[in-house]
């Protein structure tokens, strides 16, 4: 009986049924939820690790200890995590490994859109790429077999399409993997030069085993078309586009690994068909490979390197008529993510505004402060650089002390946040480092962290005490203040930016979504009191509107925080 | 068959996750080919939201694209008004007429355009529309509007009550279950 699966929870599926035995993983959209449901099977431990690089080599450590080991993560989280992907690369695996990494082409919730595929021609690691949910629960299987019998993780790269579509899958029961008992071997696990230089040879000769085991396998398949003129070759979510577009017309290779790619296959199937043309998203990864082997194609030149790809993009350059469609002729105002009414992050956010401070920012629903009424952030790179960053600003010219601080989410300061605060305190830049602490990973979906006293499976944990790890690092003035309350924000704020010495300002309230927190109830505005003077339209608060020149709740938004009260200079909110 | 398009629209946070789970879960025991594509993150922060439902005998595509929705499925009036654009030559929009001021109408940056119901009809569109939030409240709670809306897109197909009716008890959680089979039946019958 097939299911409806998303191809993340597929994925999860072929974990457990070919015998996974750990996952240690660093949320991040789109991958998120392998992680979420592998953490669903009982005969799975699971974990969220505070980054992917303690996640990758916690799974390194599983696989040598003998278990079938996953860990996944989001494109940049690969970033994070390359250090170890270089290395054990050389010392290869006991029991199967496999790495996830979901790219998120079209930057629905990303802050770049690099293609992770030069990831593992980098790595010399062999990295799958299925198309639906069924590829992606078959490939998780065919994944632990290939990386017990080549002595490599495995990486499996997915994509927003194939990660949160639902495609029907049938599954099947789970088959425990061969113990796989660890023994001692320095040559094969310590990676110091010596060593090393031995391994390198033995992961090129890897490499060779792998480009002829491409040119054989079944993950990669020609399918026939009527029309030998052209022949396409894609993968994944831009296999379906084209099949959608073409359907049998053209003959396709469909590739589904994507490193090593096969040379010898591609240069035969080029020779069968007239022009041959390359479907991908992002970089020229496939294209390239065609043109260093001689087969002349076009893809770039076609589809360029930036966003999704889709069915009518396809169909416009291959010559196929797209259906017809009526745009209304009106401006449709745009409608951005915002921060949710009751976000605890908004009244600090005001108050940060409203002091005309720097503000260094970091990634998670946070980064929302950027947006207009509040316009509160001054930059936002990677998961980490607030904190680093307004260090070396602070450093680069200390006239900036005293009017910048940096603001991070409490699962983004566990993720890498605390090593740029232990650089403060060491090389003693008089910096003001706020934590929004919401006791939760918010954007990505409320996970567990470190801060928070759960883990993964919900059973609770080891708490992280963060005023008195923020103390253990070195920083000495260290403030607690409730973000709903402004007076208290704006006092401590001023009181931190004016001290000598570094600080730090945890600004805590759990998000406003979590299931148990309490809402005091929605309030609204005393129309008679209220002149109009859109005071509490400066927090950008979803729930407030002006009619008829008076402000105006939304009910069913508003969660009675009472933020906008505070900045009521009629008392004509919530009285 | 010719594969068919159902694009469920609306603001983040408005449920229109569970109400693509829940067609999904009905199309996929009716022997279909299915595949139901959603995005989460960071638009699920009162973002505009998207999420297709494509069945037939072999679906490929996990998206639709302009000119391809049979239907479009809008839990707000500015969404129906945003995606238009997608919906096929003799497509319908079914809509709740509800109105929910994006940040740069309550900014003021923007207006909230007006009488887009006459609008999206001019345009020769099939538009369906009323107002779900008040049926949902009729129900027990703001949050059943998508499955007022549902009840609403029940009368486009020929599934019968009992199909539906599995498909939201495998869907929704049990204290919720008579709340959102009443939403259900008045979004049916209104």
């Amino acid at each position: 009986m097939k299911q409806l699966m998303l191809g993340n929870e597929a994925f999860a599926r072929g974990l457990y049924e070919a015998g996974c035995g750990f996952v240690s993983s660093y949320p991040g959209t789109p991958s998120t939820e392998i992680t979420e449901c592998a953490a669903k099977y009982k005969e799975i431990y699971a974990e969220w690790a505070p980054n992917e690089k303690v996640a990758m080599e916690s799974a390194l450590g599983a696989s040598l200890a003998g278990k079938r080991s996953f860990c996944g993560m989001k494109h940049v989280g690969l970033n994070v995590a390359a250090d170890p992907l270089f290395t054990i690369s050389y010392t290869g695996v006991n029991a199967g490994m496999i790495i996830a990494v979901a790219d998120d082409a079209g930057m629905h919730s990303s802050q770049n859109e690099q293609d992770s595929r030069h990831y593992a021609i980098a790595s010399k690691l062999p990295m799958l790429e299925p198309a639906d949910s069924a590829e992606a629960l078959k490939f998780a299987k065919i994944a632990y077999e290939l990386s017990e019998k080549h002595d490599c993780p495995v990486i499996m790269k997915m994509c927003t399409r194939i990660a949160h579509s639902q495609s029907p899958v049938e599954i099947s029961d789970r088959v425990e993997a061969p113990a796989k008992p660890y023994e001692k071997n320095p040559q094969k696990y310590i990676m110091m030069p010596g060593y090393a230089k031995l391994k390198h040879p033995v992961v090129e000769a890897r490499t060779t085993a792998l480009a002829e085991y491409a040119e054989t396998t079944p993950l990669n398949r020609i399918e026939e078309g009527e029309d030998k003129s052209i022949g396409i070759i894609t993968s994944s979510t831009s296999y379906q586009y084209v099949k959608e577009v073409c359907g049998n017309k053209y003959p396709v290779l469909k590739l589904g690994m994507i490193n090593p790619l096969p040379a010898k296959r591609i240069k035969d199937f080029a020779a069968s068909v007239g022009e041959v043309i390359v479907v991908e998203e992002l970089d020229d990864i496939i294209e390239d490979f065609c043109k260093k082997n001689g087969v002349a194609c076009k893809g770039k030149e076609l589809f360029g390197c930036i966003g999704e790809l889709s069915q009518n993009i396809v169909a416009e350059k291959l010559g196929f008529e797209t259906g017809k469609c009526e745009k209304l002729d009106e401006s449709i105002p745009a409608r951005p993510p915002v921060m949710c009414a009751g976000c605890p992050h908004r009244g600090l956010y005001y108050i940060l505004k409203k002091n005309k401070v720097t503000v260094i920012g970091d990634i998670g629903c946070y980064t929302l402060g950027a947006v207009a009424p509040l316009n509160a952030v001054d930059s936002v790179v990677c998961m980490g650089a607030s904190v680093s960053g307004l260090h070396g600003f602070n450093k680069a010219n200390p006239e900036n002390e005293g009017k910048s601080v940096a603001v991070i989410g409490d699962s983004t300061f566990m993720h890498s946040g605390i090593t740029g605060l232990v650089n403060i305190a060491y090389n003693e830049s008089n910096s003001t480092v706020i934590i929004l602490d919401n006791s939760i990973t918010g954007m990505t979906g409320h996970q567990q962290n470190p801060t928070t006293g759960f883990n993964l499976k919900g059973d609770p944990c080891t708490k992280i005490d963060l005023e008195s790890l923020c103390k253990a690092v070195g920083i000495k003035r260290v403030r607690v203040v409730d973000p709903y309350n402004l007076a208290e924000c704006d006092t401590v704020l001023k009181e931190e930016l004016a001290a000598t010495e570094p600080s730090v300002i945890i600004s805590r309230r759990p998000c406003a979504l979590l299931k148990y927190v309490k809402h005091n109830g929605p309030i609204d505005v005393n129309a008679d009191k209220c002149i109009g003077c859109k005071s509490c339209m400066r927090i950008g608060c979803p729930a407030i509107s002006i009619k008829e020149g008076k402000a105006v709740i939304d009910a069913t938004l508003c969660t009675g925080c009472g933020v906008c009260k505070q900045l009521c200079p009629k008392d004509a909110i919530g009285c | 068959m010719k594969t068919k398009n159902i694009m469920i629209v609306g603001v983040g946070g408005q449920g229109t996750l569970l109400a693509s789970k829940l067609l999904g879960r009905i199309l996929i025991t009716k022997g279909f080919d299915v595949k139901v594509s959603e995005v989460h993150g960071m638009s699920q922060r009162g973002g505009s939201v998207v999420t297709y439902v494509r069945w037939g005998d072999k679906v490929y595509s996990p998206i639709i694209d302009k000119g391809e929705a049979d239907i479009i499925l809008s839990f707000e009036m500015l969404e129906a008004a945003r995606w238009t654009e997608y919906l096929a030559e003799g497509g319908t929009i079914i809509a709740n007429t509800q109105q929910t001021n994006p940040m740069p109408v309550i900014t003021g940056a923007a207006e909230y355009p007006e009488k887009l119901d006459e609008k999206i009809r001019a345009l020769g569109i099939n538009l369906d529309c009323f107002d779900a939030l008040a049926l949902a409240n009729e129900a027990g709670s703001s949050k059943a509007v998508n499955l007022v809306l549902l009840g609403r897109l029940s009368k486009y197909f020929d599934f019968t009550e009992e199909d539906w009716m599995n498909a939201i008890e495998a869907s929704v959680p049990p204290k919720f279950l008579e709340i959102n089979k009443k939403a259900f039946e008045l979004g049916k019958s209104f």
